[in-house]
């Protein structure tokens, strides 16, 4: 129980959180779509259960960084609940961003030259 | 969302969830059959593969607005309800054992929690001091020596020199006759100083508080009304203030009413009167009243003691006994304050009674915890099963412990919310059987501290029983696999901590047991005691008092108290009449006085004696034998002859035997009237059954001597077939009126009555402890069956091959009984050892029984032997009739 667990096994704590963001920051989608386009985005390098796209879309309303409505969808003619990102969501978007640059900056200068090492 | 809509739109929320999951599947299933033209089933197989498990996403999902440590205790406890009432037979078991063990208990501790352990309810309570004095110097009367009531010379000496006392005062509980009203009546009545009430420091409901000015000798008679009283005379009438009551023919003033509740000390009253002491002529002597005090703050009980002692001594030089008498005499008696604290004095010796009861209460519900606990190691093992393919699973060790735990917490505590309605029913029987001797009766409640007692009760007992069950199986997951339910190993491991359990309960009933029939033996001692009175339930006592404006010659009351007799002779069915100041065992001071026998030397003085005044066929109406001697006569009473009739143990420690004492004379000092002894009687147990009989002194009712008077007030004894009834008391009171039809007929009681409040104490801890050690046999026979029926369950298998193998039926039910034996045998051992120790606990509320007494050392061990050989005898015989067919039939 406890609602730590990881959102998948293959990603980070909170990459797929990002991820939807950044999607919904784009536009504004309901569950099937945000996954179609997460999949395309990564071209399918990114292999998720598209399950696991519920918890924490449900943790970003909670946290109101989301919003979500009930419309008609026109393309299949079926009841969706398609989420938009918050201003809040914004903000928190941007600052994840940042800090995982910093992250991934710091992980590749200590990966980098032991690489190449490697390498050569 | 808030935290209210996550509680109540929990429902819309997961219909939203559960139509977004499956409209996403939907999608995908379609966008499959479209893109890569795949059959519907296919497709769909394809989507759910994608997505994952439907429902572990929408757990998942939903329990991000959840608490979840606490949803999933809800569902545990769902699942624990749904349980219980799968199985109600368990659960009725379970929660009645407990209702009443934890019912008990609490019921018990209501009444140890207001007796014992709340303060009085008199404000800053623990300041309160009685004024106890010991006086080791006087001899004769061991009453004196550990306990001397105050005089009210003493009370002027304490209160108006000490330094420790913020107030003191002192006060007699006595009867009043108030006339006037509708009719005459005999009410309580406290006679108290000033100070008392300041001691107490209860204002009143109405009206103003008694002063000193009260209690000047020629001031205003004043009086106050207790609540009950006032209802009960006046209905509530606060218009009463003002008005004048007649108390012994004394007109008096109502000045206020106490509140509802109010005691002096522990003595229910319907009147308070002042005091009207005459300071410089109080003599030194006068020793019957109760003292109490408020201490100054901070002053402790040593230093108050100190302080008095150093009073006595002016006291002997500021009073005197009269012309001509030593003031400082007292000095012998070597008079000692002894002060405790008021608590101390209310609640008395009933505190071991109390613990007493107290614990063999516990030791029940401990008992009725290991019977439980075994009834749901049984439950636990019937559902191994399920919990091994829950481990299986992976469910947590601590997940399943947590589960089995919660189960039996729920248990204890539905048995405590019961248990409340088992103790509420308890108090109020107890308090409508009212034991006489139980003080601060009126105060017991189930209050907050008793409620709160319940749930701590409920959960250590829940937690007690639960934990053996839990521990065991959280930790024998490894042994137990999953389809071989048959293996023997575990459930063998199991086997032994239910025999453990066994010999626990059999054990602990041992000692309740010893417990109650050393309190059995106790009784019985005490009913086999000649208290010096026959057939007390025929022989009716009732007080009467002639007040001096009725009868205003001292010498004519004995006149009219005759004649009353002479009436009460003639009510049908009356068979003797006699009276007495003071009736047997009845509360309420005994004259005392210095006898000297002729012809004796004392080294120093006579020894104390107690006396009485009776009439001619007192002792034949009590059925009391004349050892040697003869009855006085109307005759010689009239005739003021100066005879005196003294008791058994008396005229044996003067003269060496009864016969010897006739003849002889005794004074109450040199140079006082010699009166003759015309008779000696046997002893009487004046102060209860389980005391020894004092010696006494039998003035005629008529005396002769200086300063003796005829008693104003006396108690009747009537000897008839038709005591205690209502038509008899009619009668009587009809007689009575013949006499004089001012004169009120007051607590009428039967000897009886009369008796068995003096064995109230004996009979409350009997009636206790017999009801617990009953419930501790009954639980032991049901834990012991328990055990012996589960072990044929298992064993049925073996006992097939046994039986097939040519085992005999006798020896099979042997088998059996003899194992459940041998787990008594231990509990028994064990518990007799124990059982020693609480025995010698109890001592002081034995009389005439060893705590070590044989017999029911002897005899517990076998009928608790008895008893499991019969509870394992039933389970036996059914191992016997197994079937080695069937039974072997499921290899």
């Amino acid at each position: 129980m406890g609602n730590n667990e990881k959102p998948s096994r293959d990603l980070f704590p909170g990459a797929l959180e990002m991820m939807i963001l950044e999607s919904l920051r784009r536009q504004a989608a309901h569950g099937y779509a945000l996954v179609q386009h997460i999949q395309q985005r990564s071209n399918n390098l990114l292999q998720v259960e598209e399950g696991s796209l519920y918890p924490a879309l449900q943790r970003l309303l909670k946290a109101k960084l989301v919003r979500a409505q009930w419309t008609v969808s026109q393309s299949t003619n079926r009841r969706v609940r398609i989420y938009e990102i918050t201003k809040t969501g914004l903000r928190h978007l941007e600052h994840q961003i940042s800090s995982f640059d910093r992250m991934l900056e710091g992980v590749q200068m200590v990966l980098g030259p032991a690489k190449r090492t490697a390498n050569s | 969302m808030t935290w209210f809509e996550r509680i109540f739109l929990r429902r819309r929320l997961n219909d939203e969830l559960d139509e977004e999951l499956r409209g996403h599947i939907e999608e995908k299933t379609e966008q499959l059959m479209r893109l890569e033209n795949l059959p519907r089933a296919q497709a769909r197989q394809a989507a759910l593969r994608a997505f994952g498990n439907p429902a572990l996403v929408e757990t998942r999902s939903r329990e991000v607005w959840q608490w979840p440590t606490l949803e999933s205790l809800l569902a545990d406890l769902r699942l624990a309800f749904r349980r219980l009432g799968k199985s109600p037979g368990f659960a009725v078991t379970v929660l009645l054992t407990l209702a009443i063990g934890i019912g008990a208990n609490t019921a018990v501790f209501s009444v140890v929690n207001t007796v014992l352990l709340k303060p009085l309810p008199y404000p800053d309570s623990g300041r309160l001091v009685s004024l106890r004095l010991n006086a080791p110097g006087a001899a004769g009367l061991a009453n004196f020596q550990k306990d001397l009531p105050l005089s009210a010379s003493m009370y002027f000496a304490f209160s108006e020199n000490n330094r420790t006392f913020e107030s003191l005062g002192i006060w007699i509980a006595q009867k009043a006759n108030v006339t006037g009203l509708a009719r005459p009546e005999q009410v309580n009545t406290a006679f108290l100083s000033d100070g008392v009430l300041q001691t107490l420091a209860v204002p009143p409901l109405i009206g103003r508080e008694l002063t000193a000015a009260d209690q000047a000798p020629n001031g205003p008679k004043n009086v106050m009304l207790s609540y009950g009283y006032w209802q009960r005379r006046f209905g509530g009438d606060r218009s009463v203030i003002g008005r004048t009551l007649i108390i012994d023919s004394q007109p008096r003033t109502i000045v206020s009413v106490m509140p509802r509740g109010f005691r002096v000390v522990d003595h229910d009253f319907d009147l308070l009167v002042p005091f009207a002491f005459v300071r410089n002529t109080q003599p030194l002597a006068g020793f019957g009243f109760q003292g109490i005090g408020r201490l100054k703050p901070g002053i402790t009980i040593p230093q108050a003691n100190a302080d008095i002692a150093r009073l006595i001594p002016v006291w002997m030089d500021s009073f005197s006994n009269g012309h001509g008498f030593d003031s400082h005499w007292y000095r012998r008696w070597r008079i000692t304050p002894d002060f405790h604290s008021l608590k101390q004095e209310v609640v008395g010796n009933v505190g071991s009674v109390l613990w007493v009861v107290m614990g063999t209460i516990g030791i029940v519900l401990l008992i009725a915890c290991v019977n439980v606990a075994n009834l749901l190691l049984v439950r636990a093992e019937a559902r191994q099963l399920e919990l091994s393919i829950r481990s299986a699973l992976g469910a947590g060790r601590s997940r399943i412990a947590r589960e089995l735990l919660f189960e039996s917490t729920l248990l204890g505590f539905l048995g405590g919310a019961l248990g409340i309605g088992v103790a509420a029913a308890a108090l109020r029987l107890l308090v409508s059987i009212g034991p006489a001797n139980l003080p601060r009766l009126a105060e017991i409640s189930l209050d907050p501290g008793s409620l709160l007692f319940t749930l701590g009760l409920s959960l250590l007992s829940g937690l007690l029983f639960g934990s053996l069950p839990a521990w065991k199986y959280s930790r024998s997951r490894a042994t137990i696999s999953l389809g071989a339910t048959r293996t023997m190993s575990a459930s063998r491991e199991l086997h032994r901590s239910r025999n453990l359990l066994v010999i626990a309960q059999a054990a602990m009933a041992v000692v309740l047991l010893v417990c109650a029939v050393l309190m059995l033996r106790t009784f019985q001692q005490l009913r086999r005691v000649d208290p010096g009175f026959t057939d007390a339930s025929s022989l009716q006592t009732l007080h009467i008092a002639i007040p001096d404006t009725a009868v205003p010659d001292q010498r004519m009351v004995t006149r009219v108290e005759h004649d009353i007799a002479d009436q009460l002779a003639t009510v049908p069915g009356v068979t003797s009449v006699g009276f007495a100041a003071l009736a047997p065992m009845e509360e309420g001071g005994y004259g005392w006085s210095l006898i000297y026998a002729e012809g004796k030397t004392y080294a120093g003085d006579a020894p104390i004696r107690y006396y009485n005044y009776i009439s001619p066929g007192y002792f034949q109406t009590l059925g009391t034998r004349m050892v040697a001697g003869r009855d006085f006569t109307w005759k010689e009473i009239y005739g003021n002859e100066p005879k005196v009739i003294v008791s058994e143990n008396l005229a044996r420690e003067e003269w060496g035997s009864a016969r010897a004492a006739i003849g002889k004379r005794i004074q109450q000092g040199p140079g006082l009237l010699l009166y003759q002894v015309i008779g000696v009687t046997q002893d009487l147990r004046q102060n209860g059954v389980d005391q020894r009989a004092p010696a006494i002194v039998y003035w005629p009712i008529l005396p002769v001597g200086l300063y003796m008077f005829p008693p104003r007030a006396v108690t009747f004894a009537v000897r008839s077939g038709r005591a205690g009834t209502q038509a008899f008391l009619r009668d009587v009171q009809q007689a009575v009126w013949q006499v004089d039809a001012d004169l009120p007929v007051a607590s009428p009681h039967t000897m009886q009555e009369i008796e068995s409040k003096s064995l109230a104490r004996t009979s409350f801890t009997l009636v206790m402890l017999g009801i617990a050690a009953a419930m501790a046999l009954a639980l032991g026979i049901i834990g012991i069956y328990g055990v012996i029926s589960y072990a044929v369950s298992q064993r049925t298998r073996e006992i097939g091959i046994r039986l097939a193998l040519g085992a005999q039926q006798r020896e099979l039910r042997w088998m059996f009984v003899r194992s459940a034996l041998i787990l008594t045998g231990v509990g028994i051992v064990a518990g007799l050892g124990a059982a020693v120790v609480v025995a010698h606990l109890m001592r002081t509320l034995l009389f005439g029984v060893s705590p070590l007494d044989p017999l029911s050392f002897a005899a517990v061990p076998l009928i608790l032997a008895a008893t499991a050989a019969l509870a394992s005898f039933l389970p036996a015989c059914r191992a016997a009739t197994v079937n080695p067919v069937d039974a072997l039939r499921a290899e």
